[in-house]
């Protein structure tokens, strides 16, 4: 493999890495109406997260930071095309990070209302941003020969980057409820549980959906492999989770969601951003690759780079392990 | 206006308001980590209180570093497409080490720090402090040595008309970002300086609660802090000059809005008049008589080039007219306008010396006046030190209105002893969109900046004047323990 590939794929991982962990924030997020009854119970679940969002989020910025190093024509391509669906992922992620940090920084009920809704609508519209950007990247733009959009700034909304939006929402959506029920005490545990288990079929739809598309469209034998085992793996997730055994629920999720990726990279492999107007046009992973000199020194830095991070990371969620529950919240205290 | 205009102003509105939180942030988050060191060492628990209530006030600025922060990283791809094309080869790279291994770094023991009072060994915690304020320095490095390769690009050869990276250590050793960064970190710290100055002689001179040690402690670590770091800024700022002069002579021009070249030139303080073009040429100003010439050249004697002889220059290495091509608009085939707008420079320059310096001065009175446990009881006192807080921010946004459009017309500006045609007209690096959606974008990050703004300001504000009582319980006011009683959390959103 050169290293092209090789930087395609890692760029496939930072976005697993980003889809797994913001994905139970997304959907702790985006729960917090439906499971939450009063402003403890909301404080419960915004603490899950609490001391890791931001560390999630991190792995956007490098997976398309990455993007920038290694592939700029797919960089410049892709968000230049998707203009306005991503500056509405901007705005959401503005928002709740803001959110997060403020909603508990004024006692007035009035204010914690208004960030929550920051909350919500901040972690529904990225989840769906998202889905519908990596759901594009595969499925094309209309692109001249330049890599330049031509048409509408909508040219990005089409049935299968909807439903692609709708898959990483859905995932989201159930990831963050097995999250929760990992990660809190007392009812809301036993909420998030009976949410997940209930609804989680199908919510998991639009993405099951997407891949079976993806395959059918461009895919390849092993693709199928991997269409195969993200099946059988929220079969389990779904049979753990029923048993009791919330993190092997958690953790099967994260087989679902890798195989979900692996579908989708390789089905768009060896393109990068397909033209849907002249295949000449696609770009790839050969004409958009950065110079060989500089994929290597973006290789370095990664090679021990990322050990480390996956190692602090951990250990965070290790420091962290306990779960919450209303008992544990402190008394508001605010200026 | 067109996309050009347009992308210009929404780059320069987030980027400059990124850099509002930047400042505070980095110079902030390293004085606490250092206030949390006094505490570990000596026990007292006046460290406590100040790492408490600093602390609190830095992760209220933090949030909004952090979320402006993703726009920009976003925004080369969205609306500067063609620019990202050009040098993703070279500046892509320091970018993703920028993510790798500073933002990782900050965003995860940032975390730790803030919920992880209770939960780690003290001292493991205030590693943690160290781990993210430092990396804060290290992330300024990286994103400072991708911007000094747009003002001298090096380490690169040029294939297919694009320019190639060929050695990262001349990247991240330009002498242009060895001394910006520098420079750019003395302004954070003079932001966080005049910050501690402010509100502490505030509270000092209000003297409604029993912190007066910790007041007393802040203003003078922020004061000294202050006058160390205009310090730092005057010493790097004056190598930055020097560089300018042999890498971007024109941007040395229009500092000075200097038309004509002079032999021994002089050093203008103050202009009355128009100094944009041709009325440079009349302005009246108060000069010190061959300073410029010490400025770029180390020597009373030296001659430096002005506009209009570097325009001459300018047009004959870069040529006189922009190439015949659609996606540069109006501009296409038009002659290139090789001056930046005098105005903002010459002003800009002076905005960043002058409000630099006042802080510095406010810093040194603000000291002078509470020495030895005194405190004024005059009415302007407090005024004084809350005003001084917003020169070195209105400072920093100067510097670097003066140094991104000193660069115009390029984005790549060229490097007179580089490789030949590393160079790109900042029209030429715009995405080739329709004005609608720039227009969108533009109104929407600018509208939402400006009720973050109002958000941040007032609960500033509020934690500001609440003092040490706002964020941490009364009951623990001569704790040094900052554990909660029971299974409660010691922090909690
Ligand atoms: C001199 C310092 C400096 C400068 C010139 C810039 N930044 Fe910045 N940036 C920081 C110093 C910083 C910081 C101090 O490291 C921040 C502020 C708050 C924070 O979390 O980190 C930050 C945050 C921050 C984040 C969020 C990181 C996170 O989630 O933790 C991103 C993606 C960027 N920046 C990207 C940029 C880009 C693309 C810039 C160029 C236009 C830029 N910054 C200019
Ligand atoms: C790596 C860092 C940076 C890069 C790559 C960068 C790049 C650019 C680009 C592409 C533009 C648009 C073209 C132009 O109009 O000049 C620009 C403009 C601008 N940038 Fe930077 N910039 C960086 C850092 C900063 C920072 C930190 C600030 C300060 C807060 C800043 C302030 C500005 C301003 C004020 C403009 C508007 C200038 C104008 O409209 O002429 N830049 N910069
Ligand atoms: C005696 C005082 C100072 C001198 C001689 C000086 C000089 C300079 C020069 C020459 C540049 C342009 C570098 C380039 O474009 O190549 C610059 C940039 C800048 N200055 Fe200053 N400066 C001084 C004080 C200050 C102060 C007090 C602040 C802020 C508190 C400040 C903040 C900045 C910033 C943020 C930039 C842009 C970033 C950079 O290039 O590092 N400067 N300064």
């Amino acid at each position: 493999m050169d290293l092209a590939t090789i930087w395609f794929c890692v760029i496939a991982l930072l976005w697993l890495g980003y889809l797994f962990l913001e994905g139970f924030d997304f959907g702790v997020g985006m729960l917090m109406p439906v499971l939450a009854r009063d402003n403890t119970e909301r404080r419960v679940m915004v603490n899950t997260i609490g001391p890791v969002w931001d560390g999630n989020e991190v792995w956007v910025i490098v997976a398309i930071g990455a993007t920038f190093a290694a592939f700029p024509g797919w960089y410049a391509s892709l968000l230049s095309g998707v203009y306005l669906p991503v500056l509405l992922v901007l705005l959401g992620l503005i928002g709740r990070g803001v959110a997060f940090e403020y909603r508990g920084k004024v006692d007035s009920a009035r204010w914690r209302l208004v960030w929550d809704r920051v909350i919500f609508f901040g972690s529904l519209v990225p989840a769906f941003g998202v889905g519908l950007l990596i759901t594009t990247s595969v499925f094309g733009l209309p692109l001249d020969a330049n890599g330049n959009r031509v048409g509408s700034p909508f040219a990005s909304i089409q049935p299968e980057t909807v439903l692609g939006g709708l898959a990483v929402v859905g995932f989201a959506l159930v990831h963050g409820a097995v999250f929760l029920s990992l990660k809190t005490d007392g009812e809301i545990r036993h909420r998030a549980r009976a949410l997940a288990l209930r609804f989680g079929g199908w919510a998991l739809l639009p993405l099951a959906a997407l891949v079976v598309l993806a395959q059918v469209s461009s895919g390849s034998g092993w693709g199928w492999l991997a269409v195969g085992a993200g099946f059988a793996a929220g079969a389990v997730a779904f049979q753990r989770l029923d048993q009791g055994r919330e993190g092997q629920a958690f953790a099967a999720l994260g087989v679902v969601i890798a195989a979900a990726v692996v579908a989708l990279f390789g089905a768009l492999y060896p393109d990068v951003l397909p033209s849907t107007l002249n295949p000449e046009w696609s770009l790839t992973v050969a004409d958009t690759a950065s110079s060989p000199y500089t994929l290597q020194v973006i290789s370095w830095v990664a090679l021990f780079g990322t050990p480390a991070v996956l190692v602090y990371q951990g250990w965070t969620y290790w420091v962290f392990r306990k779960r919450v529950s209303t008992a544990q919240i402190p008394e508001v205290h605010v200026p | 206006m067109d996309v050009l205009d347009l992308a210009r102003w929404q780059f320069g509105i987030t980027t400059v308001y990124h850099f509002l939180m930047v400042p505070l942030t980095i110079g902030l988050s390293v004085l606490v980590a250092g206030m949390q060191t006094a505490w570990v060492r000596t026990g007292e628990v006046k460290y406590l209180r100040m790492t408490k209530f600093w602390g609190k006030l830095m992760l209220v600025n933090f949030a909004m570093g952090v979320v402006t922060g993703i726009v920009q990283e976003f925004q080369f791809g969205m609306a500067w497409s063609e620019y990202s094309r050009f040098v993703g080869d070279v500046f892509g790279a320091p970018l993703a080490m920028e993510g790798l291994v500073a933002f990782f770094v900050e965003s995860t023991f940032l975390g730790l720090w803030i919920f992880g009072w209770d939960r780690l060994p003290r001292r493991v915690h205030l590693a943690c402090a160290w781990a993210f304020s430092l990396a804060t320095i290290a992330s300024a490095y990286f994103i400072l040595a991708a911007n000094s390769w747009m003002q001298h690009p090096v380490g690169v050869e040029m294939v297919d008309g694009r320019p190639r990276l060929t050695s990262i250590w001349a990247v991240l050793s330009n002498n242009t970002a060895l001394t910006a960064v520098p420079h750019a970190v003395a302004g954070c710290f003079a932001v966080g300086g005049a910050f501690l100055v402010g509100i502490g002689a505030w509270h000092l001179w209000r003297g409604r609660d029993d912190d007066g040690p910790v007041w007393r402690a802040s203003v003078k670590l922020g004061g000294w802090v202050g006058v160390v770091a205009f310090s730092a800024l005057a010493v790097t700022g004056d190598l930055q000059g020097k560089l300018m002069f042999e890498q971007q002579p024109m941007k040395m021009a229009a500092a000075e809005a200097l038309c004509h070249t002079e032999e021994p030139a002089s050093f203008s303080v103050f202009a009355v008049g128009d100094v944009s073009r041709p009325d440079c040429e009349n302005v009246k100003s108060i000069t010190v008589p061959a300073l410029l010439s010490f400025l770029a050249h180390s020597d009373f004697t030296s001659e430096v080039r002005g506009i209009e002889q570097l325009v001459g220059e300018y047009q004959d290495k870069y040529g006189t007219n922009y190439p015949v091509d659609d996606r540069l608009g109006e501009l296409s085939g038009q002659p290139i306008d090789y001056v930046p707008n005098l105005p903002v420079t010459y002003w800009g320059f002076r905005f960043m010396i002058g409000f630099g310096a006042l802080s510095a001065l406010a810093a040194a009175a603000t000291l002078w006046f509470t020495r030895g446990g005194r405190v004024p009881r005059t009415k302007w006192f407090p005024r004084l030190a809350l005003a001084g807080i917003a020169t070195p921010f209105i400072a920093n946004s100067a510097g670097w209105i003066f140094t991104e459009m000193g660069r115009q017309p390029f984005v790549v500006a060229p490097n007179p002893t580089g490789v030949d045609g590393v160079w790109l007209f900042t029209a030429r690096g715009v995405s080739g969109m329709g004005t609608g959606e720039i227009l969108t974008s533009l109104i929407a990050l600018t509208t939402v900046y400006a009720v973050l703004a109002c958000v941040e300001v007032y609960l500033i504000r509020r934690y500001a004047r609440a003092g040490v009582a706002g964020v941490m319980p009364p009951e623990k006011i001569d704790s040094d323990d900052p554990a909660e009683p029971g299974d409660k959390l010691a922090f909690a959103y």
